[in-house]
């Protein structure tokens, strides 16, 4: 548990910069997620398109997580409980007649952040392995309360009888809903951006590496870490929100602890703490399950035995392949000494 | 009315065991080696298929039960020296993916081999009865009376073991601190794969004597897994003594705890409503108590680790 001194990351990159997109990489990512769906409705296939929505969905619920998890250091294992808060007031609210997007969505945001603010008070006084337990513990409270309560539809969810609505813009048809989705996430990517490529994000990643002494130097640790927090779990609020309008419905499924364990999967797979991570991560895992699942019933097998690989061969995630290669690369060519290898992460959170 | 409280709070005791069982073997792994092992619900998903299995086989129960111990044991010395040793060595992070991916895969496979209908394991004929305690008044079923009686038996049996042996005073020295136990001479690496098998085994024996009782299912590891972590968290990370404390505290509170809200929600919503809310409640209860206890005791009740 106790931070050893002197154990800071010997890459050449230093952890503040790793992982952070260029601009010509952010504009050929958005200018690819905008073509992706003319392309599918010009082959008429809505299908795809549906899936393109859903990937950009869980890449922004995977990439909040990726704020807490990646570059915060928080394993938090209860991040489904914001993406079904989230989910849970734009069904409630429809529900009740109120479709409005103007309404529910900052509605959504603001009770999954206050609730994560709330949570994470109590679960940021614990460490290590009990704040992983703690988070799941309140999450499975959640759980408990939209299955035991009549007004959340109990075991079936909720079904919304159609999507928000938005001034001026018709989401009933795959396409439309697709760039709102797009327009979004692009929203709370530009807004994550600024939050990691500030003081602000290389406070918290400084905490992950060494907690002690960002605090000895004077940093505010646990208002710091308690922010990041707070700001992952409403982002996972506004994903939940898509979620639920995505599928016109919400289960208490949403809120199980297999979907906060889906959800450090893709994060894993993408990067932890690679601003892309979260992108890949979702993507790479729903394009997967969408392929597998046509071939075999059995994709929790796959699933499982690529994890275990993955875990095994690149402890942090496909994004940390690229540097690893380019070492090796490097390293053959003779050019000068590569730093130790000393990209992984496993001391730091022992 | 009262009889109906000592009898729930029986069936209490009876759960609160079964859940020692399961929490004695994941504080054991979790204080000695610093692994986190979502998988143990697994383990003892399999050890109940394979005493059904067997069952299904001899048709007698206790010669399962005994099979089904040993076979889950050995597939937990397998796990061990193939990906758990490894494991050890990486991040908490990294054991939480690696055991969720175990999860999966043993879910699938238990499903590929046994399909997705719940098996079925008969109680022995001899203990199907229900034996008398209050006459007229109390009747309590002899095979949950078994069971609590298993329960105790193993749990003096762990106390003797790691308050009385010499491999005990080892697990006890490698929960406060593994490295410097090592260093001082203990052999580490067969104890780690000792208290593996010893966890597993424990899974097995819960899973086939709750056989009888629950069905036979894929996902019954993950229903007793989360509340087996509220337990030892509770109870502190590698203490026996706390996972015997807060298995009794997590089985009575969700056990009278339905009890006693359900009747209480009764006088105040129509008994349907009351019927559906009173467990949900007492579940949520004990990750309440969970909550509470990190709160005020961020490491828990019985820290092994000063």
């Amino acid at each position: 548990m106790n931070p050893t001194p002197f154990n800071a990351s010997a890459s050449a990159q230093t952890p503040f910069t790793q992982g952070l997109p260029g601009p010509w990489t952010a504009i050929f990512v958005a200018v690819a997620l905008a073509i992706y769906p003319l392309v599918m409705s010009a082959l008429d296939q809505a299908f795809y398109v549906n899936l393109g929505s859903r990937v950009l969905i869980f890449a922004l619920a995977a990439s909040a997580l990726n704020l807490a998890l990646g570059y915060g250091g928080m394993i938090s294992l209860g991040h489904a409980a914001f993406l079904g808060i989230g989910g849970y007031v734009v069904a409630v609210l429809a529900n009740n007649g109120v479709y409005s997007a103007w309404l529910s969505f900052p509605l959504a945001i603001g009770l999954a952040a206050a609730t994560a603010l709330l949570i994470g008070v109590v679960s940021l006084r614990t460490k290590g392995v009990y704040f992983i337990m703690i988070t799941l513990a309140f999450a499975q409270v959640f759980y408990y309360l939209a299955i035991s309560l009549p007004e959340f539809g109990g075991d079936d969810g909720l079904q919304l009888a159609r999507r928000s609505s938005v001034p001026g813009l018709d989401l009933s048809s795959a396409l439309s809903f697709y760039f709102f989705v797009l327009f979004t996430a692009g929203l709370a990517f530009v807004l994550l951006y600024r939050l990691v490529a500030s003081r602000f994000g290389r406070a918290i990643v400084a905490i992950r590496e060494n907690e002690r002494r960002m605090a000895a130097i004077g940093y505010p640790v646990f208002r710091l870490k308690l922010a990041a927090f707070a700001l992952s779990g409403g982002l996972c609020g506004l994903a939940g929100a898509l979620l639920a309008n995505a599928s016109t419905s919400i289960t208490p499924h949403t809120l199980t602890w297999h979907q906060s364990g889906l959800l450090i999967v893709m994060v894993i797979l993408g990067g932890s703490g690679y601003f892309w991570g979260g992108l890949t991560g979702a993507a790479v895992y729903l394009i997967l399950e969408e392929t597998i699942s046509d071939h075999t019933e059995h994709w929790n097998l796959v699933l499982g035995a690529l994890l275990l690989f993955i875990v095994m061969a690149a402890p942090n995630g496909v994004m940390s392949l690229r540097q690893h290669l380019a070492k090796r690369v490097g390293g053959a060519r003779g050019h000068g000494t590569a730093p130790l290898a000393a990209t992984s992460h496993e001391g730091e959170a022992k | 009315m009262s009889y109906l409280i000592i009898e729930q709070v029986l069936n209490g005791l009876q759960y609160g065991l079964m859940l020692f069982l399961l929490a004695a073997g994941l504080t054991l792994v979790f204080g000695i080696m610093d692994l986190i092992n979502l998988a143990h619900g697994s383990l003892y998903m399999i050890g109940a298929f394979l005493a059904a299995a067997f069952f299904q086989a001899i048709g007698s129960f206790f010669p399962a039960l005994l099979l089904a111990i040993v076979f889950t044991a050995l597939i937990g010395i397998i796990l061990e020296r193939l990906l758990y040793r490894h494991l050890q060595r990486m991040s908490h992070l990294s054991q939480v993916l690696a055991t969720f991916a175990l999860i999966l895969i043993a879910n699938e496979t238990i499903k590929m081999i046994f399909g997705a209908q719940p098996l079925m394991i008969g109680m022995p004929a001899s203990l199907s009865g229900a034996i008398e305690i209050v006459p007229d008044e109390l009747y309590y079923p002899s095979y949950r009376l078994l069971i609590i009686v298993v329960g105790l038996m193993v749990a003096l049996g762990l106390y003797l073991l790691v308050n009385r042996t010499r491999i005990g005073m080892w697990m006890r020295a490698g929960a406060s601190n593994p490295d410097m136990t090592a260093v001082m001479g203990v052999r580490i690496k067969p104890l780690f794969t000792f208290v593996f098998a010893l966890g597993a085994a424990l899974c097995a024996l819960a899973g086939a004597l709750l056989g009888p009782l629950l069905a036979v299912s894929v996902g019954m590891g993950e229903s007793i897994l989360i509340p087996a972590f509220e337990v030892i968290v509770i109870g502190g990370i590698g203490s026996m003594r706390g996972a015997l404390v807060g298995s009794l505290l997590v089985g009575m509170i969700d056990t009278v705890g339905k009890l006693i809200l359900t009747l209480g929600l009764r006088t105040l919503f129509d008994s349907a409503t009351a019927s559906t809310l009173g467990p949900t409640l007492a579940s949520m209860s004990v990750s309440l108590l969970m909550v509470a206890v990190l709160y005020f005791r961020p490491t828990g009740l019985f820290p092994a680790r000063g």
